[in-house]
């Protein structure tokens, strides 16, 4: 059964004006959110991007944005008591 | 000298993962980063990149069974590759400067490198290749899938580029939550055999009945049962479960009788506010939420909780406290 979470959230931006059509972004996809038919690349299921960032790292074009992160809720609440970014560096120094 | 090492899994190895999942020094469970071979290599056999986590190394490496090859490892500061690969760690700076410090190129004739997928977090293979002159292939991202990714001439399909979090994944985290909610639940039992002592009605089995039963349902029913509770915020989810155990243990116990309706009420309010959090908690470790998505998520559900709890509380407080102390 496939997991499905909030939807219309992602902040996964893709321009396919710049896309080389290389297929890096649907190689490291972990959720099969980018297809490539070897010319361009498009955005198959925006929904289930969980900002991991993979896709923007290993565009070699530039042709992705997301706003990566960490998807706990544990780092995001002491991110906003300490006024950090959220790290998976629980308080207790221990992480997952 | 390259070590050799082994891809049968020792008894100390097995023991030692399940020390991990328990958390019992789940933090420092690494091995030394470097270059280690697999069965006889030579200079063309493929190169496995991974991190310095010893679970990750010895997952890795049993999957290796009767391939000749080479394992790069990665200083993770001991942390899995995913991690490890949101936090930079895993990371095109780590690798670049590893290829070197192992001189990897004196030991293999070519400038191949497979990585785990879940690497790409971290790792930019465009840059790699320009300052290191290595490839970098993802490969699947599971290790059990690897022997046919390379009988597969190095392709994967989609099904092994997908992660999974199956009951059994979701599961193994199971211990190192439940046992991190139990050791901060403990301090209240204390409280509240303190609060016995000049409790009109002093708490008793069916009240611990009902808190372990909330955390319970947020660490332990939650994860379990993912996928098939209605909606998709973790809190929502932690919340119908917790409601249902709360209501359900009450009912058992009676407390839904007349003159405890404030006990209930109280209960009802804070239980499952409780197994929410726990269950919101459970986001990180998942593979599947968005940092966008848990934001929103904790901004609607996080003023709830907090004032459920609070409200919950002083109700479950109010009716033992008050009123006349029978006297036995």
């Amino acid at each position: 059964m496939k997991h499905k979470y909030l939807k219309n959230v992602a902040t996964l931006s893709y321009s396919e004006g710049k896309c080389v059509g290389c297929g890096r972004c649907a190689e490291v996809c972990p959720h099969g959110v980018f297809y490539s038919n070897g010319k361009k690349a498009c955005v198959l299921d925006k929904d289930s991007c969980m900002e991991c960032g993979a896709c923007a790292m290993n565009c070699p074009a530039g042709a992705i944005e997301v706003s990566a992160g960490t998807g706990c809720a544990i780092a995001i609440i002491a991110g906003w008591l300490t006024g950090k970014e959220p790290t998976c560096d629980c308080s207790s120094g221990e992480c997952c | 000298m390259i070590e050799t090492v082994s891809t049968k899994l020792s008894f100390q190895d097995v023991l030692g993962s399940m020390k991990a999942r328990f958390g019992i020094g789940r933090m420092d469970y690494a091995v030394e980063p470097g270059l280690y071979a697999i069965g006889k290599p030579a200079g063309s056999s493929p190169v496995f990149v991974s991190a310095n986590y010893k679970l990750t190394f010895d997952t890795l490496r049993k999957n290796l069974a009767g391939l000749d090859c080479w394992l790069l490892v990665l200083d993770t500061k001991s942390v899995n590759v995913w991690c490890a690969a949101g936090k930079g760690t895993f990371g095109t700076d780590e690798l670049v400067r590893r290829i070197e410090t192992s001189e990897l190129s004196k030991y293999v004739s070519h400038n191949r490198l497979i990585l785990p997928q879940l690497g790409a977090t971290g790792v930019s293979a465009h840059e790699v290749k320009l300052r290191s002159g290595f490839d970098v292939d993802y490969g699947p991202v599971r290790a059990s899938d690897i022997k046919e990714y390379i009988d597969m001439g190095c392709e994967a399909t989609r099904e092994m580029r997908t992660v999974q979090f199956s009951l059994w994944d979701r599961l193994v985290l199971v211990p190192v939550d439940l046992i991190d909610a139990v050791k901060h639940t403990l301090p209240v039992l204390g409280v509240l055999l303190l609060a016995n002592q000049f409790a009109a009605k002093p708490f008793g089995k069916a009240d611990v009945a009902v808190g372990a039963g909330a955390v319970f349902a947020g660490t332990v029913l939650t994860p379990a049962l993912l996928p098939y509770i209605p909606g998709s915020a973790f809190s929502w989810k932690g919340w119908l479960l917790g409601l249902s155990c709360t209501a359900g243990i009450l009912g058992l116990s009676g407390k839904f009788a007349k003159d405890d309706k404030l006990l209930a009420a109280g209960s009802l309010l804070l239980y499952p506010a409780i197994s929410s959090y726990l269950a919101m908690n459970f986001t990180g470790a998942s593979t599947y939420t968005s940092p966008s998505g848990v934001d929103k998520e904790i901004r609607k559900a996080l003023p709830l909780i907090v004032s459920a709890s609070a409200v919950g509380a002083g109700l479950v407080l109010g009716a033992h406290m008050i009123g006349k102390r029978k006297v036995k």
